[in-house]
This record gives C-alpha cells, structure tokens and sequence, in this order.
C-alpha cells in the first residue's frame, strides 16, 4: 500500500505551526468538560427502550416490542405487512439464539430467504437489490438517536440494510446505551488494545429520507423507504 | 468548477439573489426551519454552551497537532489496505483521480455530496478522461443535470422550486411523472440506482477522518454515500486535510455537533465509518480504497491568527443564522462556500483579489459566531478581513475609498462643509418628499435602494446649536 507525498506535506503543516515535526507523544487533553457522558446516565434498559420507541415516532420508524416467544409472531406479522416474499439477513449466530432460524425453516414455503454467503461473492448483492426487506440485528442500539449500530462483515454485508425496500432491526434488549458515546467508547477501547474496527460501521437511524426539493421531507430515498424496529426483551 | 463560480461583479449578483423572490422565499423559510431546529435541539441538551466548548477544545487540539495525527491516519489506511495521497494543489488531487480512473478504464463514476470536490473541480477532471460523472445526492443530482452551482452547503438546490425541477428531469431524463416531490424523489431513486449498480468507481468526501483507526467517516440521510463506497470495487475519498479527529470519541462529538447544528437532527438516518479496503471474504465494499489528502491554501491559514476558521465541520449554522445571507442568497457570495463561513474562508483560500467584497457581505451582528458549534469567532474574522483590506492590501471597495477621500478634505474645511450643509436641501429637493429621500441620485442611490434617506435639514448642527443657545440667551 502506497503512501505518497507525505514526508513533504506534513513538514510544511509542521513549519506553518511554527514548530519541530510531532510524530510521537501526542496525548489527547482533558476536556474541560464531558456532557456526552451525562445523557440519560443512570438509566436502566427499560427506560432507555422508553427513549428508544419515542424517537422511533421522529425518525419515522415502526417500534414493535416483544420477547424471545413472541418474536416470531411479530416478525411474520412486520415482514407480511411489507409485502415480503424475498427476505435477505446475516448469516448470524442470533438467528438460533432468538428462534427466527427455526421460523425460517417453518415458513419456507411462503418466503425465500436469503443468507448472506461470503462464497456467493457479487450474487449476495444482486438478491439484496431484489429483496423486500433486509433483516439484521442490532450489535449497539443507541436510544437518544434510534440508531442500529452494524458491524459489518463478511458474514454480514452492508447490503443487507441498504439495498432492499425495506428494513427490520431485531434490538435485543441488552444491547441497549444512552447515547452514541458508548458505542465509540467501546470502539476505541477496542481499538486501542489492538482490536481493529470493522471494516464497515453503520450507525442506521431509520428509513432514508431528503428534504432536498422545496425543503419537503421525502422518507425512502436511496435506502429503505421503511423501516421497523423489533426490541426483545 | 473551482471555490469560484464565475465572473459576475458582485454588485450584479447580490441584485440578481435580491431580485429572485422564489429563491429568497425559499432561503427564508429553510433558514427559519434550520435555526428551529437547532435551537430545540440546543434547549433539549439543555448545556449547549458546555457541548460548544467542548467542540471547539477537540477542534484546536486537533489542528495544533494536524500534523501528527495526519499521519497516524495515513499509517492506518495503508495498514488497512488503502493508499493515501498527500495532494498540495487541486491539480495534483485531481491528477491523481484521473491516473486511477485511467488505470482502471473506469466509464461510469458515482459521487456522494462533497464540497471539496466541487472545491477542486474534480468533476471536471474526470469528465476530461472520458468518465461519465454522476451525483448522487438528490440535491446535487438536480443541479448536475441543470448544470448550476450549488448555493447552499447542506441543501445545495435551495434556491430551485419544484416546477424547475419537473422541467430539468424531463429535458434531461425523459421524466413525465408530476412535480409532487415524492415522485420525483422516487423517480430519482430509480435512475441513481442503476448508476450505483453499473458504477466502477464511488467517490466520496470525508465529514471526519479518525485517525486512530485509519477510517472515514460520511454523514448523510439519503442512504447514497452508502451505495457509492458499498457497490463499486474502487473508491477515492477526498477529504480536506483539516476534517480530522483523533479518536472514535471526538468523531461521536463532532457528528453530534454537526447533525444538531445542521438540521436539527439527533443524527442523520446513515454514519457510515469505511476503513481501508474490503477484508478477506468480505462482498460490499471496495477491493481498492485510496484517501486523497487535499490542502489546496489551507496550509496558508494554519498558523495564523485565522487558524480556527479550519475548526470548521461544514454545518452551515452561521448560514442559516444570517440576515446577509437571507436576502442575497448563496449564489451571490460567487464560491462554493457562502454565507459568513465563506466569507471568512474563500479569501483566504483564493486571496482578496476577486473576494474582497466578501467581508463586506455581513452586518457583524455576530449571529454567526453564537451560531457556530465548534465557537469559530466568525465575525472577528470578517473584521480582521476588512482590516487588512483596508491597511494592508489597499483593496477597500472603490466607493468606501473615494467617499473617505473626499469626507475628509470636505470635512477639514470648515467654509465648504457650511456651505455644502446649506447648499444641500436646495438641491436634493427634486428627491424629496415629506422630509425624506426615497430614490436618491448618484452615490445616494445605493442607500436609497434599499432604505429612505433623511433630507438634509438645511444647517449644519453647529449652526443648529449655536442658534438653539442664542435662543436661550434671549428667552
């Protein structure tokens, strides 16, 4: 892997600050002060799945809420609603854990279900773009936002939530947190002690949407045009 | 297309923006919707003020250090797969792009919204190695088809209504759906995904770089910078070398920040954070990552007492915020970057010679700076701007020159200033009308476009008081 110019290009950064190169010791500061870490601090999950399904309302999003027996029936109920014949999802451990590979196995008449397949190659995408809904599961789910954390990978394509109609997050409930603050904590904390990040993170807070013609909102653009959220308990 | 958006005198392009009733309705509105929302945003947190400091702590202790943690990135995109060019000129950037467009015979590349491609005119440098260039962003996806400058950061195709719109997807796509934005929205949805699906190449900008990690990191609600860096098998991603955070943590802060001030949104629907190239067995994303470092003048403002206009993240708060802005519109800054931030930065960028008006452009009643998440002092900048125009490279708008000139010989000589106090009622009176001067002639006239002007009463105020005390005397 190149990197080009850079010896060049950063001495001059360095001679502009008025000073020696720094390629070494530099520490982060102690910030006068932190209020990321004061949002909803002290909550407990169900309070937070409170903040959870009222933001849902702001970002245009389904909230659906139920446990590890009810899932099943709720999903059937969320992907009929989408009109969803072809369903795409991760090829995910959580699918046994949260009985949905077994849904799977029941409903196999009535949907074709897609598992990403890392030896499948480009194929996965092409079914992804036919898809009527792309089902994951959320890895963080941060409740002031709405917002999906994915850590995608090869077992779990970035397509899945972007390429078809629509878009359903199975949120176990521990997964929930505050606030993005610490899905970045846990990110660079990792990170720190070598972990590399995913190679792709997504954030996802709801359908896609633009409010780029005459400052109208227009939910579905490029992404899912809707999206639905299923919190378990 | 460069910071500059053409040759238009600046005094012809604030009376077109004035002029454009549906686009100054437009920016009225959109001004009012923006400030709301991060105004309630801003009371909903309850200590913006501690949120704002903290912004502009990670923003200087970033910039300070630029240098180092401009090469902890680069050492981690390499580490990650990716190639990184250092790219002094918009010329070596756009070299670069085209040397990889050529080697990898690219026909058709798709962009997600970036100003600093639009900065660089990196469009047009592809457009010259035969590649089909396609926006992706809604916004900039209309302009692109009706060829037109963007005249707002965040929503770029503000200042055109819907019939526009209709009219540039029928001409240019053989649109024939109505103008409801809903349809058209999904008609665009339509025709960009299958640029997205046939593109081989995705190119993107970069809200903020994390160094620690080696990725970049895109903010949009429109789900298109998502397509273009999943899909294609190379992406170029262009990023201004101050859009840079050291940690995951400072980039949570900043896109928070960011969202809030911008739109007034908790966070925009997609945060996408790319690193490097596609791993081993992975589908999505690309088998060839490069990063593009772009300095393109920034290294001029480093260093210097302007150092904290590179704080910027691009929200466009101090835009929404600005009574200046509001009536004249963006186009009529002539650079790609307008409102108060743009009139502090494209001179620096480009030089006072074709933007010296720009600092001229504001009222200086600081909303901008009160604005601004990351505190850029906005409107001590302008200040300074204007000082230096004036003292340093004597550029002063040639009617301030000339009417400063000539107060002050008239002024020095006591005879002529009587004389002119009591000459001028007499001859103003054919403009005159119940006291006041509605379409005044020559220097007035600029005045009297857009207030009335008192007529002048006839004495001079020395001449008023001595009166007013010799009255005193006698009563």
């Amino acid at each position: 892997m190149t990197i080009e110019n850079r010896e060049e290009f950063l001495n001059k950064l360095a001679s502009r600050l008025g000073r020696e190169r720094r390629t070494e010791g530099v520490e982060r500061p102690q910030w006068s002060v932190t209020p990321q870490e004061e949002v909803f601090k002290g909550m407990n999950q169900d309070e937070l799945a409170e903040v959870l399904e009222k933001h849902c309302q702001v970002i245009h999003t389904t909230f659906k809420r139920t446990d590890r027996a009810g899932l099943t029936k709720v999903l059937q109920e969320t992907i009929e609603g989408y009109e969803g014949k072809l369903i795409v999802t991760s090829n995910d451990p959580r699918h046994q854990e949260f009985g949905v590979a077994e849904f799977f196995e029941e409903a196999r008449e009535q949907l074709d279900v897609h598992v990403w397949d890392p030896a499948a190659g480009k194929e996965n995408q092409r079914i992804a773009e036919q898809a009527d809904v792309g089902l994951v599961y959320s890895d963080i789910t941060l409740a002031e936002s709405g917002t999906v954390t994915l850590f995608n990978n090869k077992n779990n394509g970035r397509s899945i939530s972007l390429l078809p109609k629509t878009f359903i997050a199975v949120i176990p409930k521990s997964t929930l947190v505050p606030r993005m603050t610490q899905a970045a904590q846990q990110i660079h904390r990792a990170q720190a002690q070598g972990e590399d990040c995913a190679s792709y993170v997504s954030f996802i807070s709801g359908p896609s949407n633009s409010a780029d013609i005459e400052m109208n909102l227009i939910v579905g653009v490029h992404g899912p045009i809707k999206a639905t959220y299923i919190l378990v308990d | 297309m460069s910071i500059k958006l053409g040759e238009v005198p600046y005094k012809d392009r604030v009376q077109t923006g004035i002029e454009d009733d549906f686009m100054r309705q437009a920016v009225s509105s959109a001004q009012g919707r923006f400030r709301n929302g991060r105004l309630t945003q801003a009371a909903e947190l309850g200590n913006w003020e501690d949120w704002r400091e903290l912004g502009s702590e990670i923003r200087t202790h970033t910039l300070q250090n630029l240098d180092y943690y401009l090469q902890q990135l680069s050492d981690n995109v390499a580490r990650r797969g990716g190639h990184v060019f250092f790219a002094e000129t918009a010329e070596e950037a756009n070299q670069y792009v085209k040397n990889i467009i050529k080697k990898k015979q690219a026909k058709k590349v798709v962009k997600a919204k970036s100003m600093v491609t639009e900065e660089i005119g990196l469009n047009k440098a592809l457009e010259e190695v035969g590649a089909e260039v396609v926006e992706s962003d809604l916004g900039e996806w209309i302009l692109q088809l009706d060829e037109d400058p963007p005249s707002h950061i965040v929503t770029p195709a503000l200042h055109k209504n819907r019939q526009q719109i209709r009219e540039t997807f029928a001409k240019k796509k053989g649109y024939t759906g109505s103008d409801t934005p809903e349809e058209m929205a999904a008609f665009a949805r339509e025709q960009l995904r299958q640029d997205f699906l046939a593109a081989d190449v995705g190119v993107t900008g970069c809200n903020f770089a994390i160094a620690e990690s080696g990725a970049v990191t895109l903010v949009t609600n429109e789900g298109n910078a998502e397509m273009v860096t999943s899909l294609p098998d190379t992406v170029i991603s262009v990023m201004g070398m101050e859009r840079i955070v050291p940690t995951w943590e400072e980039m949570e802060v900043l896109v928070g920040l960011l969202t809030r001030a911008a739109v007034g949104q908790k966070l925009t629907s997609y945060i996408t954070a790319i690193t490097g190239a596609r791993l081993e067995g992975e589908i999505d994303g690309p088998e060839e990552f490069h990063l593009v470092v772009v300095d393109n003048g920034r290294s001029k403002i480093l260093g210097t007492e302007f150092q904290s206009a590179l704080h910027c993240i691009r929200c466009a708060a101090c835009i929404n915020a600005c009574p200046v802005y509001r009536h004249i519109g963006g186009h009529a800054y002539n650079s790609i970057y307008p409102g108060p931030i743009g009139a502090v930065i494209t001179p620096l960028l480009e030089g006072y010679d074709d933007h010296k008006e720009l600092p001229y452009a504001s009222t200086l009643c600081a909303a901008c700076t009160e604005a601004c998440p990351v505190k850029i002092p906005l409107h001590e900048h302008l200040i300074r701007h204007r000082q230096i125009i004036v003292e340093q490279e004597k550029k002063a708008p040639t009617a301030e020159k000339l009417m400063m000139k000539g107060f002050a010989k008239w002024s020095s000589s006591p005879g002529i200033y009587n004389l002119s106090a009591k000459m001028a009622k007499p001859a103003l009176g054919p403009w005159t009308k119940d006291g006041m001067i509605e379409n005044g002639p020559g220097p007035l006239k600029d005045w009297t476009d857009a207030r009335d002007f008192y007529a002048p009463q006839g004495q001079s105020f020395r001449a008023w008081f001595k009166q007013r005390q010799k009255d005193g005397e006698t009563s």
